[in-house]
């Protein structure tokens, strides 16, 4: 089954980062195009989340320039990069504990709910339906992710795998036209793999969301992925399908090994 | 087994997401406002209300204000104190200078002042956050106490430095005598209660909590911390405002600036901690505690040294208030950061569960 | 301009007194990441000790004034090493993966205990501590200013004790091995744990070592305005003295200290009168806040990064 992978819609370019001392990020440049898989893999510590990070304006890189949709920007403010269209999950997390699974997806709907302060308070009436209509939405991204049993549990009492979904859930509710995962499949077994990556193939197939992916796991990269870029120690070393990038002998001598 | 939820589906989203969508809640809410309303005007004296009840019922009101900037949004603040002061002199202005101006919106503009100066002295919130925040929220505090003090336009140029204000009347019913003090100050803080109940269930509501767990995630996904932020702190103080100018006219009836001084910011962040951070009952619960506890020290002490063939003075009761008190907070964040409503919770899911253990 | 050094070096000797304070909540954090609003109350809890164990020393007869106030010393600084490790014990030990507000709450109790218990145990009049300080102010440089400056010894002698136990501290933590444990903990929990530094032991020590810096303070405090319970809301001024100068650097505080101390007077003299005065109460906090706007770490603080 082909898909139509579209023009260039994300473009970095010449980004530099460091952090005091340390660069994390060397003149890196990639482009994503629309519809497509892209996956970033490296090493642990190549800068893979930190350029994540300087897409959604969690960093601001010394240099470089990121164009989005034709608009180019050398830094980017984190609100704006949503309104754009650009949603993330992190490695880490980053749920919002306190908060339910369905409390914590209500948010990534925040930005497209427009009752003010008022009507909210009194919430008969006009706040009331648009709540309602976004709870709609959110719950066919519950049913499509499969964790309708757990959705008034706090976030912070399931297990790392529902986590995931959670935190994957929260980023689909912005509707986005890109998605950026940030080692979404870290810490699962084979069966919670093959799950996630069912979710985000069918993200990719039926909404045509261009995926970001940071992955380890050479299986998965290997088999879902359109083009792959190899970062070493903040540089890329690889940039193609994943074919031609598992032949590229610096991408072998530095991540892959002799196995593959 | 009494608070067995079984059988209660809910096949509509307004059905699920009621306020109390359990239905032993409902009935237990119903009757709380009917003992509220009906029940104690008949059982308590005189000094029940000046001493417990009326105070309660505003303290409730401000820790509800309080709680929205600190348990739902994560906002240290030391400086309730200022924001109670700054809509009861507020309120005051506009009663004095404004000749037959009626007691509801003159309250409401109160809170509006208090809106805008916690807006001000919320600013810094955006740049920092936890202790640096609570010293920013004391320069309130203090800024407050000398603003009250020292312009004398704030309090009409009056010699002795504190007002007083008189004749309050609501819809022409006269606001004089203990219930019908009780009864206004009650249906207000239902109302107030009941619109920031459905904020915080709101988007908004789930704006402040995600800032308050993780704000760098919260800005990711399209949040504006700026927004959140002010307006955690506009509602918040506004609440607040509101509850200090109702402290100022109907609890206290005159007034100096010490009244709002920074013993009381620490009363109310005690409620808040006590009562449990992020939940509006919270609020009311820490209420409850914290007005109910000098009192009940300053009647059980005595008899209790008494047991013992001791005498204590009054110096000696309000020492061991001071130790008790510190003790309980200390207590409480070991034991139960989670507070009292959490217990109230835990007491519900007992309930739940009974006669089996878990 | 005699006038103007005058309040200048009276604005310096309160900032000295300040940074006495703010060291204690400096040294705190700095090994525990604990923000100990109790400071202040530790100041009058340790001043309120020293003054009636003065008290009775001198009652039952002892005569020398340095020996009553050696011992009195001593035994206030005992009890204050007893409230640090109860302190410890009963509090920190439970609270220890708690975030920052849960322990400055925590703190605050302390606070409020600890007020309470002093007045207690130590009773709640005003106390005297007299520890020789001269009270008689001198006019200094009276050849280069027509009637000189007014000097106060006593701010002076006690800037020196000051100046002294900042030097010793300083010393403490640069070049004895506890100092290097302190710094280590200070720097990561775990990571200092991990080498096989006694958390709780070090915890002890730092709180100690505050107590007695509390101890310090408290003594020249009252030593100067008598011991009484306002002395407990001296914590709050110096708490701008900490934003000001960074929570984790001793040379902040100290100069914090001075800057707040300075600031406070030159504006109440030059600026009050326009404003009605008494701008005292608010101006290191206002201060403070601003200089928060503009730099969050202070002068001498660490950035803080956040990592997602």
């Amino acid at each position: 089954m082909s898909k139509q992978i579209g023009d260039v819609i994300l473009n970095v370019q010449n980004i530099s980062l460091s952090f005091g001392g340390v660069k994390a990020l060397s003149d890196i440049s990639f482009d994503v195009r629309e519809h497509e898989i892209r996956a970033i893999i490296g090493p642990n510590g190549a800068g893979k989340s930190s350029m994540l990070n300087c897409i959604n304006g969690v960093y601001t890189p010394q240099q470089g320039s990121i164009t989005f949709r034709g608009q180019t920007f050398s830094h980017m403010d984190s609100h704006q990069v949503a309104v754009m269209g650009v949603a993330r999950t992190f490695q880490n997390l980053a749920l919002f504990k306190g908060m339910s699974v369905l409390d914590n997806i209500m948010t990534g709907r925040n930005l497209r709910m427009k009752s003010n302060l008022l009507l909210q308070a009194i919430r008969f009436g006009p706040a009331q339906r648009e709540e309602f209509e976004h709870r709609r939405k959110v719950e066919e991204i519950i049913d499509f992710l499969e964790i309708q049993a757990y959705r008034k549990t706090p976030v912070g009492q399931l297990p790392y795998g529902l986590q995931k979904r959670v935190d994957l859930g929260r980023a689909l509710a912005l509707e986005p036209q890109v998605l950026l995962l940030d080692e979404p499949m870290a810490g699962m077994n084979v069966e919670e793999k093959q799950d996630m990556c069912r979710f985000i193939l069918d993200v990719n197939d039926e909404f045509g969301t261009t995926v970001v992916l940071i992955e380890h796991d050479m299986g998965v990269v290997m088999d879902i992925s359109d083009r792959v870029v190899v970062l070493d120690y903040g540089k890329k070393i690889g940039d193609g399908t994943p074919d031609e990038v598992r032949n590229n002998p610096e991408v072998i001598s530095a991540y892959l090994g002799t196995g593959h | 087994m009494f608070y067995r939820e079984n059988g209660q589906f809910k096949t509509s989203y307004q059905a699920d997401q009621q306020i109390f969508p359990i239905m032993q809640d409902r009935w237990f809410i119903a009757a709380l406002l009917l003992l509220a309303f009906v029940g104690v005007p008949f059982i308590a004296s005189d000094y029940m209300f000046s001493a417990i009840l009326i105070p309660f019922v505003i303290m409730a009101m401000a820790a509800l204000g309080v709680n929205i900037l600190v348990g739902y949004c994560g906002q240290i603040s030391l400086g309730s104190g200022a924001f109670m002061a700054v809509g009861a002199y507020g309120a005051y202005n506009f009663f004095a200078r404004i000749p037959g101006m009626p007691l509801i919106p003159t309250l409401i503009l109160g809170g509006l002042c208090a809106t805008v100066f916690g807006i001000l002295f919320g600013l810094p919130s955006l740049r920092v956050r936890g202790l640096y925040l609570a010293v920013a929220t004391l320069a309130a505090q203090f800024f407050a106490d000398w603003m009250f003090l020292r312009i004398k336009w704030f309090t009409l140029d009056t010699p002795s430095g504190s007002v007083s204000v008189s004749n309050l009347q609501v819809f022409g019913m006269p606001i004089e005598s203990d219930l019908s003090k009780y009864l206004f100050c009650l249906s207000l803080l239902c109302v107030v209660a009941l619109l920031a109940k459905n904020l915080v269930r709101g988007a908004i509501g789930r704006e402040w909590m995600a800032i308050r767990d993780m704000d760098v995630a919260a800005a990711v996904i399209g949040i504006r911390p700026m927004y959140a932020k002010l307006s955690a702190f506009a509602v918040s103080s506004f609440i607040i405002g509101m509850a200090g100018a109702l402290w100022a006219f109907i609890y206290l009836g005159s007034w100096e600036p010490s009244a709002f001084s920074v013993d009381q910011s620490f009363r109310l962040l005690f409620m808040v901690i006590i009562g449990g951070m992020g939940s509006i009952m919270g609020g009311f619960l820490g209420a409850a505690f914290i007005v109910v506890l000098p009192i009940f020290l300053n009647q059980f002490l005595p008899v209790f040294a008494a047991w013992f063939g001791f005498v204590i003075s009054t110096t000696v009761v309000s020492h061991a208030e001071l130790m008790i008190f510190g003790a309980l907070i200390v207590w409480f964040l070991i034991v139960e950061p989670h507070g009292l409503a959490r217990l109230w919770a835990i007491g519900k899911q007992k309930m739940r569960v009974w006669p089996f253990p878990y | 301009m005699g006038f103007f050094l005058e309040t200048l070096l009276g604005g310096l000797m309160a900032g000295m007194l300040y940074s006495l304070v703010a060291l204690g909540f400096v040294l705190i954090f700095k090994a525990s990441g604990v923000f100990n609003f109790a400071q202040g109350a530790m100041v009058l809890f340790a001043a309120l000790a020293m003054a009636r164990f003065s008290e009775w020393l001198n009652a039952s007869g002892l005569g020398n004034l340095w020996l009553v106030n050696l011992i009195a010393f001593a035994m206030a600084a005992g009890v204050m090493f007893c409230v640090a490790w109860v302190i410890e014990r009963l509090v920190l030990r439970q609270l220890v993966n708690q975030e920052g507000t849960t322990l400055l709450m925590a703190t605050l109790g302390i606070t409020y205990f600890l007020e309470g218990l002093g007045q207690s145990l130590f009773g709640s009049d005003i106390y005297k501590i007299d520890i020789g300080m001269p009270k008689e102010p001198v006019m200094a440089f009276e050849s280069t200013f027509p009637g000189g400056i007014l000097i106060n010894q006593e701010d002076l002698i006690a800037a020196l004790i000051a100046a002294c136990l900042v030097a010793l501290l300083s010393l403490f933590f640069q070049k004895t091995s506890t100092g290097r444990a302190l710094r280590a903990v200070a720097d990561d929990h775990q990571a200092a744990q991990s080498i096989g530094i006694p958390l709780n032991r070090i915890w002890v020590i730092v709180w100690c070592v505050a107590g007695v810096v509390a101890l310090v303070a408290g003594m020249i405090w009252g030593s100067k305005l008598g011991v009484q319970f306002s002395l407990a809301t001296v914590a709050l001024r110096a708490l701008p003295v900490v934003i000001l100068g960074g929570l984790t650097s001793v040379p902040g505080a100290i100069i914090g200290g001075l800057i707040i101390g300075v600031g406070e007077k030159l504006s109440e003299v030059y600026l009050g009168p326009y404003v009605g005065g008494g701008i005292e109460i608010w101006f290191a906090y206002v201060l403070a806040l601003l200089f928060l706007l503009v730099r969050p770490q202070g002068l001498f603080g660490e950035k803080i990064i956040d990592r997602v």
